[in-house]
């Protein structure tokens, strides 16, 4: 993945294919080039069988396929900056995968599109509250589809283009005041 | 600097829109592959663009879907395109750049981009 945020967006979207209704996106830049990000849902969780294996390549549930990629690249793209992932699962109770990135590292891809990565996510099933949280040495931006789904109703969906083009662009410029 | 109020704007905008849509029964829908294979191939960029084009030239016919695994994954970014009274057609190694074409001679003119397809890639 070119980006850290590719694989956030296909982190999180293993919580969409697991039923999730709520998922936490929270990432945090202590200043001193340290990224820790927390992808937590709601979904269905895994069994302690599947979760021992869950960052193996060759651990998938998917039928299309024998090998499950999106784990194990995120964790081999932390380790080689000289970080590293978890992940915490309970059936029934959701997941919470955390990845420490090191983004002076050589190796360490840039954050990317993250704006691109959120606004997608909020329009991926009309049952999913997202909760988006950023914070950086300059401060903290925040989105949650709460509040927009507040402001829209429940006759304009999060899925219309024209909101999710708009929501895409409110994230873009929010996230340039976190950073010089 | 954008605010949430202009999400109000947005709203507005689009509860006049609705009712013109309600006579619309003609919907295609646009299927992007967003596993793992997709989104390391450019699948991200590829949706955002469907995402343009159709807000760009009002298509409210169209319907712009995100889905797991399509299962092929050298042909990555991969989209499906489902139409009324039409079979499906698949479109391969998607690029951002091919969209505004699909989207004006298939989803708007009703001709399939051959060179695009599976079946051309295959
Ligand atoms: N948030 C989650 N909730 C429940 N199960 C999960 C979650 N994340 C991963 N899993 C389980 O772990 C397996 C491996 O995940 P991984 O992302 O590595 O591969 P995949 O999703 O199967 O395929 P790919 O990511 O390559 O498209 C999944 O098939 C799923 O069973
Ligand atoms: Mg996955």
């Amino acid at each position: 993945m070119k980006e850290l945020s590719l694989h956030i967006l296909d982190i999180a979207q293993n919580s969409i294919e697991a039923g999730a209704t709520r998922l936490e996106l929270t990432l945090s830049e202590d200043g001193k080039g340290a990224l820790t990000v927390v992808i937590r849902d709601n979904g269905h969780g895994m069994s302690p069988e599947l979760l021992k294996t869950a960052t193996d390549p060759f651990t998938t549930t998917r039928t299309t396929r024998t090998v499950g990629l999106g784990l194990p690249l995120f964790q081999l793209c932390a380790q080689q900056t000289g970080g590293g992932l978890r992940v915490e699962s309970s059936l029934n109770e959701g997941t919470t995968v955390t990845a420490v990135a090191h983004r002076g590292h050589i190796d360490c891809p840039p954050l990317g599109d993250i704006a691109g990565t959120v606004s997608i996510l909020t329009r991926s099933s009309p049952n999913l509250t997202l909760f988006f949280r950023h914070t950086t040495p300059l401060g903290t931006f925040s989105f949650s589809t709460e509040e927009a789904r507040e402001i829209l109703g429940s006759d304009i969906a999060l899925s219309e283009p024209a909101v999710t083009l708009w929501i895409q662009a409110y994230i873009k410029e929010n996230e340039t005041l976190l950073y010089d | 600097m954008k605010t949430l109020e202009e999400l109000q704007a947005i709203r507005e905008t689009m509860q006049k829109q609705l009712n013109v849509r309600e006579s619309d029964g003609n919907n295609i829908r646009v299927v992007v592959g967003m596993a793992t294979c997709g989104i390391a191939a450019g699948a991200r960029p590829v949706l955002t663009a469907f995402l343009d084009e159709v807000n760009q030239h009002n298509l409210d016919h169209i319907t712009v879907t995100q889905t797991g695994c399509i299962g092929v994954c050298r042909l990555e970014p991969i989209v499906e395109i489902f139409a009324p009274g039409e079979e499906k057609v698949t479109y391969v190694n998607m690029k951002p750049e091919m969209v505004p074409v699909i989207v004006n001679e298939h989803l708007v003119n009703h001709k399939i981009v051959t060179e695009y397809t599976i079946g051309a890639a295959e």
